[in-house]
């Protein structure tokens, strides 16, 4: 029995020593360099107690970048809503689901640099974008050199990004409601709309809240699509690109892990938040 | 221990990976000197190297196997490294990081004994070669430059004179007043800012000491409070940049420049000019011939500002070559970092300025030469002290966020003027130089 009881910890040895070494080492390093002076470089480095924290926090400015922050949590919501309803469109036996499933959720497998690329082709002067709309007579519009949209074609990068995974995560859940529920609602004279808002938003609750928990975090610690389209420049600078601009463009380690953590602290409150507001409940399906 | 160890390690996981590195030596290290007997050297090196242009088309191979004809013992191996600067940092925190090493520009030099083993002492060095004080501690050199880079605006000469200017401009209004013929004149883009990709934008920082013909432009920082004031050279150098942008002299959409292709549009003179360095004009030259145009179209042209009637064109040193004090073959380094930049040829035949006193001016230099041109090679001494104010004041001169937040003002994509602008660097100078100086 006694050696049963080691087998499971035998498999489990390989997946956690990753995530010991790649995940909570570093991250605990992570929390005793906010503490420090280190310059990322130096053999000697001296702790400073607070002084980072005390750094951060009397430097309002540090904060206002989390307003960039709200055009890809609006992205996020958008992109939950839209890919609820194809979610549920698909699962009522449309033609061609595995096609369109495929479609959606092909760009989320791209390489997010390659993203970044394709759509800086995508918002040049006279690219796609501006030549596509053209035809509808719209006038052509620097879509990343102007500070009032930047913010918003990077979102709509992240959404075209990112909705696919929803839409699959919503298609999962969906699919495993029992049938028996819509044909008892049909004969109860239900209709889709309905049939939606009664049987499938309560069956997949949980799911969408997760999906709302990792917008929200998402939106919090965006980094690689405006970090590769713009570097951060133009008004669209994250909360990330400037802790790493912190870290490595001035050598400030200590400042910047302070600030890591404080966005590790930041995100954890509001999923702890969110999850005393819509406490999770299981859901019976019968 | 292992706390200790894991203290090390940094916040981004490749830190973690490679920061458990030893502890520093004793410090008044032993020189390494240039071998005598070249036939009693060997060993093999590794040279880390950002030209991996050069490592692909067999350049370095080239010159290994020259290396090897005076060096027989002596295998050279080298490594190109895209993201140089970021990936040499982090190893720095080991061991391994070659046998030469190009000094990574945010080391400090005062953090040069940790990781360098000395190639020399000042009396022996500053008399053969340019730039030796960047890299002095104690009276001892921890690296050499190969080649020095002036600065200037590297232009299309055929675009120019279609706009009818056929002399440099002296004044920044005078160069104005051609950016604007050009435009009106030729339908290329004047000024091509290189927004996007942001370090071809950094040189503009590189301007200090061009207007104000001043050798000690960039120690002096270390005591001026406020380096935008007017009439300085900062605020001279950005006020052009701004004032550039600001009267649409510029491209349309900065924020989806792209370099490789701007070496096109100069080249076939859809764009004018480029504020670069001196070894931007081989690069510009070949895309010119690649396009069918006249290589010798690209010229280069210094700062638009005289001092007693001449122009001034500050000169830089580029990468500094160093020895890995880890190092298992520190001989045969000192060796391949003498015969390179005294033999190899290399300087030369990038037109680049060699770092070897009394060397000739490269061919693309010529006009600078003719006109009288001072080149300006900028004292270092104090450029540790400049350095940590600038990180202190996360100010950044050679960070592009600095060059893109006087181009983002000027085209209206940020609040704020310029003035704005600058006393809103001076201050934060100044708080971290009282701090700091």
């Amino acid at each position: 029995m006694t050696q049963r009881a080691h087998v499971p910890w035998l498999y489990l040895l390989v997946p956690l020593a990753f995530l010991v070494a790649f995940t909570y080492v570093p991250v605990v390093s992570m929390v005793v360099h906010s503490f420090t002076d280190w310059d990322g470089l130096s053999r000697d480095r001296e702790f400073v107690g607070a002084e980072n924290y005390v750094d951060l926090f009397t430097r309002p400015q540090l904060f206002q970048v989390f307003a960039v922050s709200l055009f890809y949590l609006a992205g996020a919501l958008l992109q939950t809503g839209l890919a609820l309803y194809f979610a549920t469109v698909l699962s009522f036996g449309t033609r061609l689901r595995g096609l369109f499933k495929g479609i959606f959720f092909f760009p989320y497998l791209i390489n997010g640099v390659a993203i970044g690329f394709v759509f800086l082709y995508f918002f040049q002067p006279g690219g796609t974008l501006d030549t596509t709309l053209a035809v509808f007579g719209v006038q052509p519009r620097l879509w990343l050199g102007d500070p009032d949209l930047v913010n918003t074609s990077l979102a709509g990068v992240s959404v075209w990004r990112y909705a696919g995974l929803n839409l699959v995560l919503f298609l999962g859940a969906i699919q495993s409601i029992p049938p028996h529920l819509y044909e008892a609602a049909t004969l109860d004279g239900a209709n889709r709309w309905q049939q939606f808002r009664h049987i499938i938003v309560p069956s997949i609750k949980p799911i969408i809240s997760l999906c709302v928990i990792l917008a929200v975090s998402g939106a919090l610690s965006v980094f690689e699509i405006p970090f590769i389209m713009t570097g951060g420049a133009n008004n669209s600078e994250t909360f990330v690109i400037q802790t790493i601009k912190l870290a490595f463009t001035f050598n400030k380690v200590g400042l910047a892990s302070a600030a890591a953590v404080v966005l590790l602290v930041i995100v954890l409150l509001v999923t702890w938040l969110q999850r005393t507001l819509v406490p999770e409940e299981r859901v019976e399906q019968s | 221990m292992a706390a200790t160890r894991a203290t090390v390690a940094g916040t981004v996981l490749v830190l973690a990976l490679s920061a458990c590195g030893g502890g520093g030596g004793a410090d008044g290290e032993a020189v390494v000197a240039v071998p005598a007997d070249p036939a009693k050297v060997t060993g093999t090196i590794t040279v880390l190297t950002n030209r991996t242009d050069q490592v692909q088309d067999g350049t370095t191979q080239k010159y290994a196997d020259e290396f090897k004809k005076t060096y027989p013992g002596v295998t050279v191996e080298f490594q190109g490294l895209t993201d140089y600067e970021g990936e040499v940092r982090i190893r720095m925190s080991g061991e391994d990081y070659g046998d030469v090493v190009l000094i990574p520009g945010s080391v400090d030099s005062n953090q040069y004994p940790q990781f360098f083993a000395p190639l020399g002492t000042t009396e022996e060095l500053q008399p053969k070669y340019d730039f030796t004080d960047k890299a002095t501690v104690d009276g001892k050199v921890y690296g050499l430059a190969n080649i020095g880079t002036a600065n200037g605006f590297v232009y299309n000469r055929a675009v120019w004179q279609k706009a009818g200017v056929t002399e440099w401009p002296r004044t920044p209004a005078e160069f104005l007043t051609a950016l604007r013929a050009i435009k009106d004149k030729t339908g290329s883009t004047p000024y091509y800012t290189n927004y996007k990709d942001g370090w071809p934008l950094t040189n503009w920082g590189s301007g200090l000491g061009s207007p104000s013909c001043d050798v000690a432009a960039n120690d002096k920082l270390a005591e001026t409070k406020e380096p935008w004031a007017p009439g300085t050279d900062l605020n001279v150098v950005d006020t052009l940049l701004h004032d550039i942008v600001h009267t649409g002299l510029s491209e349309a959409d900065p924020n989806t420049t792209n370099w490789e292709n701007s070496k096109n549009l100069l080249g076939t003179g859809e764009v004018a000019t480029m504020w670069l360095g001196s070894w931007a004009v081989v690069q510009m030259r070949e895309a010119a011939r690649k396009a069918g145009r006249d290589p010798q179209d690209i010229g280069f042209m210094p700062f638009p500002a005289q001092v007693g009637g001449k122009f001034c064109s500050v000169v830089r040193p580029d990468y500094l070559f160093a020895i890995n004090k880890h190092s298992k073959a520190k001989e045969a380094a000192r060796a391949w970092i003498d015969w390179y930049i005294s033999k190899s040829g290399d300087a030369q035949k990038s037109l680049s300025i060699s770092a070897l006193k009394g060397a000739p001016l490269p061919e693309s230099l010529k006009p600078f030469e003719e006109e009288k041109v001072e080149l300006v090679r900028l004292g270092w001494a104090k450029n540790n002290l400049v350095s940590q104010i600038d990180k202190a004041s996360e100010v950044g001169l050679s960070a592009k966020d600095y060059p893109q937040r006087i181009v983002d003002v000027a085209r209206g994509a940020a609040p704020g003027d310029l003035a704005g602008v600058f006393a809103d660097l001076n201050k934060r100078w100044a708080e971290a130089q009282a701090e700091i100086g």
